[in-house]
């Protein structure tokens, strides 16, 4: 490696410089203002900063595929198409949680530049092109976020949340290490394109490398909460702070599924026949703990960690199809469910108010004080249970077309079966909006931003499930890079 | 020869202190032990001509991690035999994973195949530290950069879950108001009647 040959295109990596010079910009003016108005100011400036680098970024959608530092990063539309929706997913908790953070004394500039942090390292996972960069990114976003659930200090629940979070993720950290390293003394390279390389020369292949990537498979399946290791998922969910919990919903594991999808089709596609296997157990078991573990649940929160663990298991699915359309299935499958979870994340943090908790009991009668609210937060649940014209619907469409492709009609069938089981913990809620009666008053005022969050969500579920093409064609150029 | 034997008696104490970690009953001797533990194999990474990573592992782990190990351990006040108590319950499922898990290991490194050959960048007459610096700072650039952001994420989230603002009620100490004391502030004459004081 002489100087001579050194690959570097800084011009690649201006969303990544932006987001971290934004991100250490935030924390010195909170460090120097740390009064109401400065608060203001980070916060505002935070949101601005997402938007301009988004815009930024979605200039290079659809460009060639470049890769700069010898491949450590790769930009390419599927980079790009990933981050959008990181941003998407960073910047809506942020904006929307404004009040919920004044009002529980945590308006901190740190939480904003802790929530940049994370955003950060998803970027670098969805940009990686080796195994260095995806951990140091895997490694940023969820140190940041293991802060973020601790963030209300006072508050045991949060303490708790931290802390498991922190634990559990540091034992998946440490599985997906140990799963690199195998791979790493069976392959001898750790870049994605020098395994692919070596696997696909048909060279001799050490049965230490299958437990490597069953191994990187499980730290994954971690970050992502799917059963059997989701155990931290509904505890975390309940005792992170409610804008911490939007947030975690939607953008870590759409970092995660951009890192699987660089390392498993980028380096380990030559050995789908051995992976594909734990895919699908894994998704089995993912819609099922999400089936039927949260019908049980009283609090919306737990029970949305519970959904969140089915909607993976269908993402899995599409994985486990290995085809192309399973592959533009999972990520259209993950572009619904961002706007699905922000939207119904918003009503969570907006109806928080003294009476009205997060007790799903606590929603009846919802309608008969606020028919508008009511209906809308009716249309997130129908659309999360999958029913047209939705965009959820669309999401589980191209999943099961996809399975039903790759000849995998008996997990499709079971994840028709589990998503009517699904249906009925969703529709609950709806019941209690519509048919029952409350002595509690819905007298929230609804703040501008929250109002603006929860159109732009409803419109997306709304018009994604008429119309769909629009979004289909974007995820189709995104996962190009992988198909070739 | 001297070499080897060298090597033993650094692997022996390696493996005497790691054991000792273990079953040591006070936890401030664990730390040391851990300590013992590190020097050794640093030594073992002398021998092997790894000069970088001996040095980091004495100035990183037996100069920083071990030393903050000690003061975690020393002033929170922790009853490792209560911890103890618990453990004993859940050690025959520990000693059952543990047990699967070694067998699922060794089943994979019995068919463990190691090639004879050697990689010729370590054959390279460079230091190593310079073959190390050289690499992190060109090609390596980025994760470097990176792991410096993630330092700083550490950091700021020490900070955030640890410093609280002043709360009312609480005792600072304010040096100029000490040094300016007065005699007269601060004692206190009296009386006491001869045979009353206690």
């Amino acid at each position: 490696m002489s100087a001579q040959t050194l690959d570097i295109n800084l011009s690649l990596l201006v969303p990544e410089i932006l987001i971290s010079l934004l991100a250490m910009a935030l924390l010195l003016l909170t460090a120097w203002r740390s009064d109401a108005g400065g608060q203001k100011l980070v916060r505002m400036i935070s949101a601005i900063g997402i938007i301009v680098v988004a815009v930024i970024t979605l200039g290079s959608f659809g460009t060639m595929t470049e890769t700069t530092f010898d491949g450590l990063f790769i930009n390419d539309a599927f980079s790009v198409y990933m981050k959008l929706l990181l941003f998407i997913s960073t910047l809506f908790p942020l904006v929307m949680s404004w009040d919920y953070l004044v009002k529980n004394g945590i308006d901190k500039g740190e939480y904003q530049v802790l929530s940049l942090f994370a955003l950060l390292g998803g970027m670098i996972m969805a940009s990686s092109g080796d195994f260095m960069t995806l951990y140091l990114g895997l490694e940023l976003m969820s140190l940041s976020i293991y802060v973020l659930a601790a963030f209300r200090r006072d508050d045991v629940r949060s303490n708790e949340a931290g802390l498991k979070y922190f634990i559990l993720g540091s034992l998946a950290s440490g599985l997906l290490l140990y799963g690199i390293t195998l791979v790493y003394g069976n392959v001898g390279s750790t870049s994605f394109s020098e395994i692919h390389a070596h696997l696909a020369s048909g060279a001799h292949l050490g049965e230490s490398l299958s437990v490597g990537i069953i191994l990187i498979l499980s730290g994954f399946a971690f970050k992502i909460a799917a059963a059997p290791f989701h155990m931290w998922s509904p505890d975390v969910y309940q005792g992170a702070p409610t804008s911490v919990t939007a947030f975690m919903g939607a953008m870590p594991k759409i970092a995660a599924f951009a890192g699987i999808y660089r390392i498993f089709l980028d380096a380990f596609i030559p050995l789908f026949h051995e992976w594909g296997m734990v895919l699908k157990l894994l998704a089995l078991l993912s819609l099922a703990v999400g089936a039927f573990a949260a019908i049980a649940q009283t609090n919306i929160k737990r029970m949305l960690a519970y959904s969140s663990i089915g909607h993976v298991g269908y993402a899995l699915i599409g994985l486990a199809a290995g085809n192309q359309a399973g592959f533009e299935a999972v990520i259209t499958y993950l572009s619904i469910y961002i706007f699905m979870n922000i939207g119904v994340f918003c009503f969570v943090l907006m109806l928080n108010q003294d009476g009205i908790g997060e007790e799903i009991e606590d929603y009846k009668g919802l309608s008969s004080q606020r028919p508008i609210l009511a209906f809308v937060l009716a249309l997130f649940m129908f659309s999360m249970a999958g029913i047209p014209p939705l965009a959820g619907f669309i999401g589980k469409l191209v999943i099961f077309k996809a399975a039903v492709e790759a000849d995998l009609i008996g997990l499709a069938a079971v994840g028709i079966l589990f998503s009517a089981v699904g249906a009925f913990y969703y529709l609950r809620i709806v019941k209690f909006m519509y048919f029952d009666t409350t002595e509690s008053q819905f007298g929230m005022t609804v703040s501008p931003i929250s109002k603006a969050v929860i159109a732009i969500t409803s419109a997306v579920v709304i018009v994604f499930g008429i119309f769909p093409g629009a979004l289909l064609e974007w995820v189709a150029i995104s996962v190009k890079p992988f198909i070739s | 020869m001297v070499e080897q034997l060298t090597f033993y008696l650094f692997a022996l104490v390696a493996v005497v202190a790691a054991l000792r970690v273990i079953t040591a009953r006070n936890p401030v001797h664990s730390v040391l032990f851990l300590v013992l533990t590190f020097f050794s194999m640093s030594g073992i990474f002398v021998l092997l001509g790894a000069e970088f990573l001996a040095a980091i592992l004495i100035m990183v782990y037996m100069g920083a991690v071990a030393i903050l190990f000690l003061f975690v351990v020393m002033m929170l006040d922790v009853d490792f035999t209560q911890l103890r108590k618990g453990a004993i319950n859940h050690l025959p499922l520990g000693i059952a994973v543990g047990i699967v898990i070694l067998v699922e290991l060794a089943a994979v490194a019995m068919n463990l195949h190691l090639s004879g050959e050697v990689n010729p960048a370590l054959v390279e007459q460079v230091p190593n530290t310079m073959a190390i610096g050289k690499i992190l700072y060109t090609k390596y650039l980025f994760p470097f950069e990176i792991a410096s952001i993630v330092l700083l994420v550490a950091l700021v989230g020490a900070v955030v879950l640890t410093l609280r603002k002043p709360r009312p009620g609480l005792k600072r100490q304010v040096i100029s108001e000490q040094l300016a004391r007065t005699r007269e502030q601060s004692v206190e004459m009296k009386k006491v009647a001869s045979g009353e004081g206690a």
